[in-house]
């Protein structure tokens, strides 16, 4: 038998890192902050994303949820929908897990510099738009207007609530919320409705801004309309796309939408990319 | 690799033979070999198990380069975690590659040794010798000729053309040098002989079956106007989504990532086994979202992406003609020669 050394270098063996703190952040989702365990930096974008291990059930892709502009450690928002992101729910303060990474192309940041942003988040998108929101936010000079649109079905699956209040008294920064449905006994003084009847409150100026979508694959084609209707040209609509991936390193063929590869190509593509890909229907 | 210069040369069969054992007794030799009903690539221990005189094995000789399961890495989890590379790679000769699956190797090069390098395939490929043999009695499901990949790409260490008593042997590569100086008796061939190879050749394009309609290169052109095609559907109501096309086809990479646990639960293994884009979940996320969730939808891909998205990234066609998938279908609706030539008609 022969073992060859190169193999020790696989791209398929993850780093590690260990689980710093799990903060709920909703019934369905936790925050996960992790460092790596060599005292390395991640070295990400806004908008990428890793390949996280849970050593003997398996791996996951999970956008990063922090901006590299924070200290060391990052985050990933993590949902409960399968068997990693279950395992990921139980660990502990302490505990191991593998990453590779990271992946993708993220957020187009020379195209973004002293541009108006406009974030639209669906639900759990906004931990990918988090990554970019903190980015824009630490380096608030480099960016014009900030408009965030959240959207979510229930008051009660609302992400950061206290962040969204942060960057709501930032300058120049508008918060603006919508939930699906709200229960009688919820308080909510944000609007009901989905997300696109929250686009008659907006006063941006087409030219100037750049458009960071983020959500279900149901609501792009509505949230692209509106922004069209705003007048925003479509290579300034910029959307984060998830699809199945195992490898992360256009191997596996999972993730492909006709001839482009999200985990290579993507996730984030813009409108215009889109639009030629007769995969999406958006 | 590097190319070398030599003579074309001529062995017997019987020194041949000679040959074929004296390399299995100090290396790992794959051959084909008759497995009622067809042919196999299978470890060989003698010269007599080998045949080179066949129409098609079951599956294509790249299942050595990409290995089901194939182990990614091993890992133990207590007493303290331990992550670890796995796989095992045998310096090996293959022996009797034809000509298309040659073509499909040239593809997995460019896939897995590109601007990424899939580390466990090249260690592989390095460690494997590869000596080919022309298919003069092509099969009747194969369209190799149509497809351009009838004779062999230059990345074959030895390559062999029957010409009845004799083997006519080209050395294409410092290690298939190696191979012949030392273990094989040869002399070098006539001009008649290399003639008589081309020949054979030619002749053997005569023999094949199926044909493409349109040129390999109008594939790609052809299916950017048929998207929107009824054959899709038409083809993709019938299909099972069983996978068998994908399971015998030579450029079929994709693969699935899973781990497993020794019964002790401290030591486990994440491994790759291949998987089919024409498999319901394959894009399938779980949220419970299927980008991908009609067996038309998932039949259009996979002739898309022999026909044109291989092509564009790689520079390779996905398809090499060799017919595998034509007849490992259950419904009769895979044949890539088949679709095609329909699209053309199509477009007509």
């Amino acid at each position: 038998m022969v073992v060859d050394a190169e193999l020790a270098s696989s791209i398929y063996l993850p780093m590690l890192a260990e689980l710093v703190q799990a903060e709920r952040l909703s019934q369905r989702e936790k925050l996960l902050r992790l460092r790596l365990r060599d005292g390395g930096h991640l070295n990400h974008r806004p908008g990428q994303f890793v390949e996280v291990s849970v050593f003997g059930i398996g791996e996951a892709p999970i956008s990063v949820a922090s901006s590299p502009s924070r200290d060391g450690a990052f985050e990933l928002g993590v949902r409960v929908v399968g068997n990693v992101t279950r395992a990921l729910h139980q660990l502990q303060p302490g505990d191991t897990v593998g990453i590779r990474g990271p992946f993708g192309n993220g957020f187009p940041l020379s195209e973004l510099l002293r541009r108006d942003l406009l974030f639209v988040a669906g639900g759990i998108g906004l931990c990918p738009l988090r990554s970019m929101i903190q980015y824009a936010v630490d380096k608030r000079e480099q960016f014009g207007r900030i408009f965030l649109l959240y959207g979510c079905r229930e008051p009660t699956e609302q992400l950061f609530s206290g962040e969204l209040d942060e960057w709501r008294q930032r300058p120049d920064t508008r918060v603006l919320e919508s939930v699906d449905r709200c229960p009688l006994d919820v308080a909510w003084e944000g609007r009901v409705g989905v997300i696109t009847t929250l686009f008659p409150q907006l006063n941006i100026d087409p030219n100037r801004t750049t458009a960071l979508v983020v959500g279900p694959p149901v609501m792009y084609r509505y949230v692209i309309a509106e922004c069209l209707k705003k007048g925003i040209d479509k290579n300034n609509i910029f959307l984060s796309l998830e699809r199945r991936m195992k490898c992360g390193m256009g191997f596996c063929g999972h993730c492909q939408i006709n001839n482009a590869y999200v985990c290579l190509d993507g996730p984030v593509f813009s409108y215009a990319q889109l639009s030629k890909l007769e995969e999406t229907e958006v | 690799m590097e190319k070398i210069d030599t003579a074309i040369l001529v062995a017997s069969k019987t020194e041949f033979r000679t040959f074929v054992d004296n390399i299995i007794q100090e290396n790992e030799v794959h051959g084909v070999s008759r497995k009622a009903p067809g042919f196999t690539f299978d470890r060989l221990f003698a010269a007599e198990e080998l045949c080179l005189d066949y129409d098609i094995t079951v599956l294509p000789p790249s299942k050595y380069l990409l290995p089901a399961p194939e182990s990614l890495l091993k890992f133990s989890l207590a007493p303290e975690l331990r992550v670890y590379g796995g796989a095992e790679v045998r310096p090996s000769v293959i022996l009797g590659i034809h000509p298309y699956d040659l073509h499909a190797l040239k593809l997995l090069d460019a896939v897995f040794i590109g601007d990424l390098v899939d580390v466990n395939y090249r260690a592989r490929r390095s460690a494997t010798a590869i000596i080919g043999v022309d298919c003069l009695n092509p099969w009747p499901y194969s369209f190799a000729a149509s497809m351009g990949t009838a004779l062999p790409p230059a990345i074959f260490d030895v390559w062999l053309t029957d010409l009845g008593d004799e083997y006519l042997i080209e050395v294409g590569s410092g290690r298939g040098d190696g191979l012949v100086k030392r273990y094989l008796k040869t002399r070098s061939a006539s001009e008649i002989q290399i003639k008589e190879r081309a020949k054979l050749r030619e002749d053997s394009l005569s023999r094949y079956q199926l044909s493409l309609d349109v040129s390999p290169r109008e594939i790609a052109e052809l299916l950017d106007k048929s998207w929107n095609s009824p054959l899709w559907e038409e083809l993709g109501q019938k299909c099972f989504s069983c996978g068998s096309c994908t399971m015998v086809c030579p450029t079929c990479v994709c693969f699935d990532v899973r781990d497993k646990m020794e019964l002790n639960q401290k030591k486990g293994e994440r491994y790759r086994l291949w998987d089919s884009c024409m498999f319901e979940g394959f894009a399938k996320v779980a949220s419970g979202e299927n980008f991908r969730p009609t067996g038309s939808d998932r039949l259009r891909h996979r002739l898309y992406r022999k026909g044109k998205y291989m092509l564009e990234r790689w520079g390779e066609l996905g398809c090499v003609g060799c017919g595998r998938c034509v007849h490992a279908c259950l419904v009769d609706i895979a044949s890539p020669v088949y679709v095609y030539n329909c699209l053309a008609k199509e477009a007509k």
